[in-house]
């Protein structure tokens, strides 16, 4: 087994341990940790397959920026434990059996119809971040504009739903 | 045993620099909490600590055996994991981001194989914005010790230092784009190199001078993340209790103070490294008698040390300071008699006198400025230091292509 | 070198968890959680396949997918803020005043 392969299936099992967690754990604040401990095994995975910008950027802006905004309000909302009803343990058995069926499906299909793909060269040849962003300037300029557009409604929009009442 | 060493010769090199950088940087970090108190200490008029061994140099010691025997208890309703996950959590990512450090361009050739200083290679492709990414997640460490503390005033305390944080991290990175356009690439290396396209200007290539603006902006951004004085409003006694460590003794307490020291050096190294040319010499390369600047400072400085601890009032430090002087001069007169040590120490004295520049802004700082209050801050972080760092960016893009457009391609 | 099935079966695997987080959780902001999960499964796919075709196009959507989920991130998190206000509870099945 070359260190390649040893190293993959380390930052696997994180990421899955990671989100098994997110499932099992009761407090928001212990699955918020373990969806950050997937994303930083997803990082990992990222800079495995030769993309460090976008390593780089997972864990800036996702792990550094998102996960802190949903700690935040958990902590700002003072979530506890959660409680589970009669639906819930009723949705649990059949969910379970049909998130299987659905995954293992997906699985199925692409180890059977993949075996063609072979990695043809390190995309770190070109430097990742210097092909991104000729190509973020150039081929896709019209959805960067468009993204910037995003994010200022959508601030204005999270400014405007958490304001006071005026009373 | 010799074929072992040699196929994992690369992984036991670097598992020896972790231990070894691990102990420099404890050891660097206590000698900085001694040099803190005996500057604050004289900027204040008074002497600091001077009881405990010479001139107070052993009260790092006396510290670290109190942080040892001090009680460590649990307050009750804490959530346990999160509680101990976050001087942890800040201890490791403080830590780490020295490991993205590095110290000088050249390895040194042993028994056949390149050692770098530092623990990465200089050729770091995504140097500094892994850098980024590990102060990004400095956060965590202040949030979540804040909440688990299950108390009023550190839940606040953390509250307050980790939107600090949040806030100055966006003109942190942005007041670094200038920087990043001047040398093209994020490679550490690379931007000190840029720096050196004109060896003969010496300190006048630094990045600083073009980038006067993106140097106050990183400084000072720098600072309110670290937590810092004056922007240590989370964690100051008279405050909020103690902040965000609050509940915190003993070890875990000690891991905090490690980590913000930690990420002071962190601070240090990226401000010189970036704005103010890393290892390169301030003299220009033409000028090859200030090679022998280290050893000049070396051995004045040990022979006055030799001198000072002879006649100092007790005894052990009439044996320790001699002693210490004394291996001073030697190493001088070794950089004098070995040429080619001289020249390879000349990339790594400059780094570190540079950070150590650096540190004693930080703590001058600290002994002068007032604290901030928490609206203040907010306020400068976003309605003065952001607009600031953006306008650097845009000027400086001008700038590259007023060049590229008037004198020719850079 | 890792074959590039590995890489998209694992993917299938989180988003298949995140998938029953959503079903099986309660509290609405472990529900958006699963939600980021499955955004981020997703994205592995995109940059395995941008390694397995030699092309950057993959990890340039990644960054798209990136920017979309914080702006929907802050966007949600204001709603749970208000929801939480309204109705005092995080609990999903009591946000039920639309139901027959």
């Amino acid at each position: 087994m070359t260190a390649q392969l040893a190293v993959f299936f380390v930052l696997a099992a994180l990421a899955v341990i990671g989100a098994v967690s997110l499932i099992l754990q009761k407090h928001p604040i212990h699955s918020a940790l373990s969806l950050i401990v997937v994303m930083i095994a997803l990082a990992g995975l990222y800079l495995l397959l030769g993309a460090e910008f976008v390593a780089a950027v997972q864990i800036i802006v996702y792990g550094g920026a998102i996960m802190v905004l949903f700690v935040f309000v958990i902590m700002l909302l003072n979530a506890g434990v959660e409680e589970h009803t009669s639906i819930s343990k009723m949705a649990g058995a059949p969910g379970l059996l049909l998130v299987v069926a659905l995954a293992g499906f997906v699985a199925a299909t692409i180890a059977r119809s993949t075996e063609g793909i072979q990695a043809t060269s390190q995309t770190g040849e070109l430097a990742s971040t210097l092909g991104i962003s000729n190509m973020l300037f150039k081929d896709f300029v019209y959805p960067f504009e468009l993204t910037s557009f995003l994010i200022l409604v959508a601030v204005l929009g999270a400014t405007v739903l958490a304001q006071r009442e005026k009373s | 045993m010799n074929s072992f060493l040699n196929t994992n010769a690369e992984l036991i090199i670097t598992l020896v620099k972790i231990v070894l950088l691990l102990f420099i940087v404890l050891t660097v970090n206590a000698y900085l909490t001694w040099f803190e108190r005996k500057v604050v200490a004289h900027i204040q008029s008074r002497w600091g600590p001077h009881r405990v061994g010479p001139h107070g140099l052993l009260q790092p010691l006396a510290d670290g055996l109190k942080f040892l025997f001090k009680e460590d208890p649990t307050p009750a309703g804490v959530d346990k994991f999160v509680y101990y996950l976050a001087p942890l959590l800040a201890l490791a990512l403080a830590l780490t981001s020295i490991a993205l450090i590095p110290f000088g361009p050249d390895p040194i050739r042993l028994f056949g194989h390149d050692i770098y200083l530092g623990i990465t290679p200089p050729d770091l492709n995504i140097g500094i914005l892994g850098l980024f990414a590990v102060t990004a997640l400095g956060v965590y460490g202040v949030a979540l010790a804040g909440w688990s503390s299950n108390s009023k005033y550190p839940l606040l305390g953390g509250l307050r230092s980790s939107a600090q944080m949040i806030s100055y991290e966006l003109a942190l990175t942005m007041s670094v784009v200038g920087v990043l356009l001047l040398a093209g690439s994020f490679n550490l290396k690379k931007i000190i190199e840029a720096q050196a396209h004109h060896p003969e200007w010496g300190l006048f290539g630094w990045n600083v001078w073009p980038q006067i603006l993106g140097f106050f902006c990183f400084f000072i951004a720098a600072v309110a993340e670290t937590n810092r004085a004056p922007f240590d409003l989370p964690e100051a006694e008279s405050e909020l209790v103690a902040g965000f460590h609050t509940e915190y003794s003993s070890f875990k307490f000690a891991m905090f103070f490690i980590a913000e020291y930690t990420s002071m050096i962190t601070v240090s190294c990226l401000c010189s490294i970036l704005f103010f040319g890393g290892w390169l010499s301030p003299f220009p390369a033409t000028w090859t008698f200030t090679h022998y600047l280290p050893p000049a400072i070396l051995i004045p400085f040990g022979l006055w040390v030799v001198w000072d601890g002879i006649r100092y009032e007790t005894l052990f430090g009439r044996i320790i300071l001699p002693g210490v002087g004394t291996i001073l001069t030697a190493l001088g007169a070794l950089f004098v008699l070995l040429p080619s040590v001289n020249e390879f120490i000349q990339a790594p004295f400059w780094l570190l006198s540079k950070i150590f520049v650096f540190l004693f802004v930080y703590v001058w700082v600290r002994g002068t400025l007032p604290r901030f209050r928490y609206d203040q801050l907010m306020a400068f972080g976003w309605k003065l230091l952001l607009p600031l760092s953006i306008v650097n960016v845009i000027l400086t893009s001008f700038a590259i292509l007023a060049k590229m457009q008037w004198w020719g391609a850079r | 070198m890792v074959p590039t099935n590995y890489y998209v079966i694992l993917s299938a695997i989180l988003f298949g968890l995140g998938v029953f987080a959503f079903i099986f959780k309660r509290n609405i902001i472990t529900i958006f959680m699963s939600i980021e999960l499955m955004l981020n499964a997703v994205n592995l796919a995109f940059v395995a396949f941008s390694q397995a075709l030699g092309k950057l196009d993959g990890q340039v959507f990644v960054l798209f997918v990136i920017v979309v989920a914080a702006a929907e991130a802050a966007v949600g998190l204001g709603i749970i803020i208000l929801i939480a206000r309204n109705r005092q509870t995080l609990n999903v099945e009591r946000v039920d005043l639309l139901k027959l």
